[in-house]
């Protein structure tokens, strides 16, 4: 295994010193990107470099680093990856440029799926898209005679019969992790419930009744995962998954290719994928897109010169090498068996993830808010009401509220 | 030493001291006071993200910060007095709290919950660390010369490994199935989880911390040991003090300073607890003031942090401090004065 990595880490570095191997041309001008560092990101940055002169920095923490790093004159990044959520901080700072003349020069192979535009100015390039949605045993399920469930009281309902025939002890894994993954757990609830955060001047308006289903549905679902729910992130479901400890989960679809990674998995094969639990206005869910962005602060030369190397990093050739890692968007991608389940959730309507300054806050706020209601210190009214005080404090510091 | 020598040897130290403590020390105090904000208009933007197959476009109103003419983001810094403070502090709630004479309401508030824990675990670990530290003294003390080395080595391990990785790999023996949670459940024949509660966190929290304290307190009290009047304790002997007796009449007054030092060495380090809120992610249960301050610190997605109330919790975090060293700095003091 180690011996396998170091051949296949030679092979790479091999070919980004021999330059160009798979790049349709060869860049001259020092190119440097900054982007998270899951899978995707190292097949796309892999692919860039080929191109030669090119630096990828892989980081998780990169959403720390990047509106900064982005404000420098000269950019301390040519190329960045962000996602929805992500990219609010860069475009409000006016620090990535408008992209459609570089589209029309070398985007010939970009489908208009990709073009993210603000206000009818393309300011990113879409690669992928990411969504939680259901991940279930087929083989306990088949075993004991249960439908796939569409709502989350049918995922109750199938845990509680899984629990009973004793398969595993906790059948509902959950990236409940206090802090961002639990906020993004009660949103995906939230918008499944038709909630909308915001009222007029940016006012938080989660304190309803929608609000109350949400969390009450969040605990329900406690009730059937391993106890320490609030420490597990979605790697730690993952592993979950890969042990057979859990037999349903509403997991990123990023996460599905690992259930078949034999180095890693005991249910390569068993587990499927299938549509996110429908609320009870749409999916309980958000749909997610990583890309690129380009910096303001770099010579045009440079803008060129990284835009094309960004090209050739989310090539056709590209994806061919590395269909199953992601939901790609771009063209000569076949939709496989691990990209069913994002698929039937973006078909039953799932809607993006409501991405602005002050969702960033009430992100916060929930994540470190919901907790309380979970471990029973307070009821789900106080639980809303707390958050929405913690959100104005912070809105009003940050100047969102007046 | 001549006035410019001294001068000479200290000026450095002073520069640095007041470069890189003083500073942004005052620095932190002035943003405590102040607050500064981008100047948002509301604008209303089309924004489109791609969906499966075709894009979806949503058009709403939206706050947008102000660039000015070279592209910064305009901002406004207001005096607003202790309104940071307050904002930390929230009396509001501690008042509503008080009516109802509910310490569980009392302990949902952010700063409060984080002083209750900071405050407990400090005094906790204080006199376990005191005592184990002097207990492995004792018996590094008390080993024949060829075992003192690996002795002395083996205690000093855990001060050694980094506190976050200590933390972490405490945190791996524990969680899930962990090893040593799977041998507890083993022996005790039931179903153990040590992340699910709030007290199960801060006994590991406290466990962790005494482990990785305690070997510096023991480095430092052999170092005293060291220096005991053997005649007094012999002519202990002879009066017929027994071990205790010596350790109690002897040794401890002897080490009096010593213990002074490391109490208050002590305090200062676990009123700012950190590492282990971080290691055992244990915020959904566990903050502490130091992770209150970090929290407020880190940018949420959308680039948005709350400098002056982070500003102002470290101050309080910094007060706490001091009110927790006057008595033992008072204590050095009239023992300095009556000394001399």
């Amino acid at each position: 295994m180690k011996l396998k990595t170091m051949l296949a880490a030679g092979a790479v570095s091999l070919i980004s010193t021999g330059a160009w191997a798979g790049c349709a041309f060869e860049n001259d001008v020092p190119i440097k990107s900054l982007s998270a560092g899951f899978e995707a990101w190292k097949a796309v940055t892999d692919a860039m470099a080929e191109c030669g002169n090119v630096e990828a920095e892989l980081d998780q923490e990169f959403r720390e680093k990047q509106p900064s790093a982005f404000e420098a004159n000269p950019s301390l990044y040519h190329i960045g990856g962000v996602a929805n959520s992500t990219m609010v901080p860069l475009l409000n700072a006016g620090t990535i440029r408008p992209l459609d003349d570089l589209v029309e020069k070398y985007g010939q192979n970009l489908t208009p799926n990709q073009l993210i535009k603000v206000d009818g100015q393309t300011m990113a390039i879409a690669m992928m898209v990411n969504t939680q949605h259901l991940m279930y045993r087929e083989d306990i399920f088949s075993d004991l005679g249960l439908e796939v469930p569409t709502t989350y009281q049918e995922m109750l309902d199938a845990a509680a019969k899984i629990q009973e025939a004793g398969v595993v002890e906790y059948p509902i894994g959950g990236t409940f992790k206090s802090g961002w993954n639990l906020g993004e757990e009660f949103i995906n609830m939230y918008i499944g419930e038709g909630g909308s955060f915001f009222g007029e001047g940016n006012m938080p308006a989660i304190n309803n009744e929608q609000g109350v289903a949400s969390l009450e549905m969040l605990k329900a679902l406690t009730e059937y995962m391993d106890p320490e729910y609030l420490v597990s992130d979605s790697t730690y479901v993952q592993q979950q998954f890969q042990q057979g400890k859990i037999a349903i989960a509403n997991l990123w679809a990023s996460r599905a290719g690992a259930m078949d990674d034999e180095a890693e998995s005991q249910v390569v094969g068993k587990v499927k994928m299938a549509a996110a639990p429908m609320g009870s206005a749409a999916p309980a869910t958000t749909l997610w897109w990583d890309g690129l962005v380009f910096a303001t602060n770099m010579t045009d030369e440079e803008a060129d010169a990284a835009f094309r190397v960004a090209m050739e990093g989310i090539d056709e050739e590209m994806v061919k090498a590395n269909n199953d890692t992601a939901v790609w968007l771009i063209n000569g991608y076949e939709p496989g068996e691990v990209a069913m389940g994002a698929a039937a959730t973006a078909a039953a309507g799932a809607l993006p993830y409501p991405a602005s300054g002050p969702m960033g806050i009430m992100h916060t706020a929930l994540g470190n808010g919901v907790a309380a209601f979970l471990t029973g210190d307070k009821d789900a009214e106080t639980t809303l009401a707390d958050i929405e005080a913690e959100y104005t404090t912070a809105a009003k510091e940050a100047g969102l509220v007046q | 030493m001549k006035f410019r020598t001294f001068a000479a040897f200290v000026a450095p130290s002073i520069l640095m001291m007041l470069l890189f403590i003083a500073f942004p020390l005052v620095s932190v105090l002035k943003q405590s006071f102040y607050l500064t904000q981008p100047v948002y208009e509301m604008v209303e933007v089309e924004t489109c993200t791609p969906g499966f197959l075709t894009q979806t476009c949503v058009t709403e109103t939206k706050a947008q910060p102000q660039l000015d003419e070279f592209g910064k983001i305009v901002t406004t810094t207001t005096f607003v007095g202790l309104q940071s403070y307050q904002n930390v502090l929230e009396f509001g709630r501690v008042k509503a709290a008080w009516a109802k004479r509910s310490w569980s309401e009392f302990q949902t508030i952010d700063f409060w919950k984080a002083l209750r824990f900071t405050l407990t675990f400090t005094f906790i670990t204080l006199p376990l660390i005191l005592g184990m530290g002097l207990g492995i003294a004792l018996v590094i003390n008390n080993a024949t010369r060829a075992l003192r080395g690996p002795v002395i080595f083996l205690s000093l391990l855990p001060m050694i490994i980094t506190p976050v990785i200590g933390a972490l790999s405490i945190r791996w023996l524990f969680i899930g199935d962990g090893i040593l949670t799977a041998g507890l459940e083993w022996w005790l024949e039931r179903d153990i989880a040590m992340f699910a509660q709030a007290w199960t966190l801060e006994l590991m929290m406290m466990f962790y911390r005494v482990w990785h304290v305690a070997p510096f307190a023991a480095i430092i009290f052999y170092a005293g040991l060291q220096t005991v009047n053997q005649d007094s304790l012999e002519s202990a002997v002879i009066d017929g003090a027994s071990r205790w007796q010596r350790l109690r009449y002897v040794i401890v007054p002897h080490l009096m300073p010593l213990i002074v030092f490391v109490t208050l060495i002590h305090l200062m380090d676990a009123y700012r607890v950190f590492e282990e809120v971080v290691g055992f992610s244990s915020q959904a249960h566990v903050i502490s003031l130091q992770w209150l301050t970090y929290d407020f610190l880190v940018p949420d997605q959308a680039g948005n942090r709350s400098v002056s109330r982070a500003s102002a919790s470290a101050m309080l975090t910094m007060i706490g401090i001091v009110i927790l060293l006057v008595p033992v700095l008072r204590r050095t003091w009239r023992d300095h004065r009556g000394g001399h």
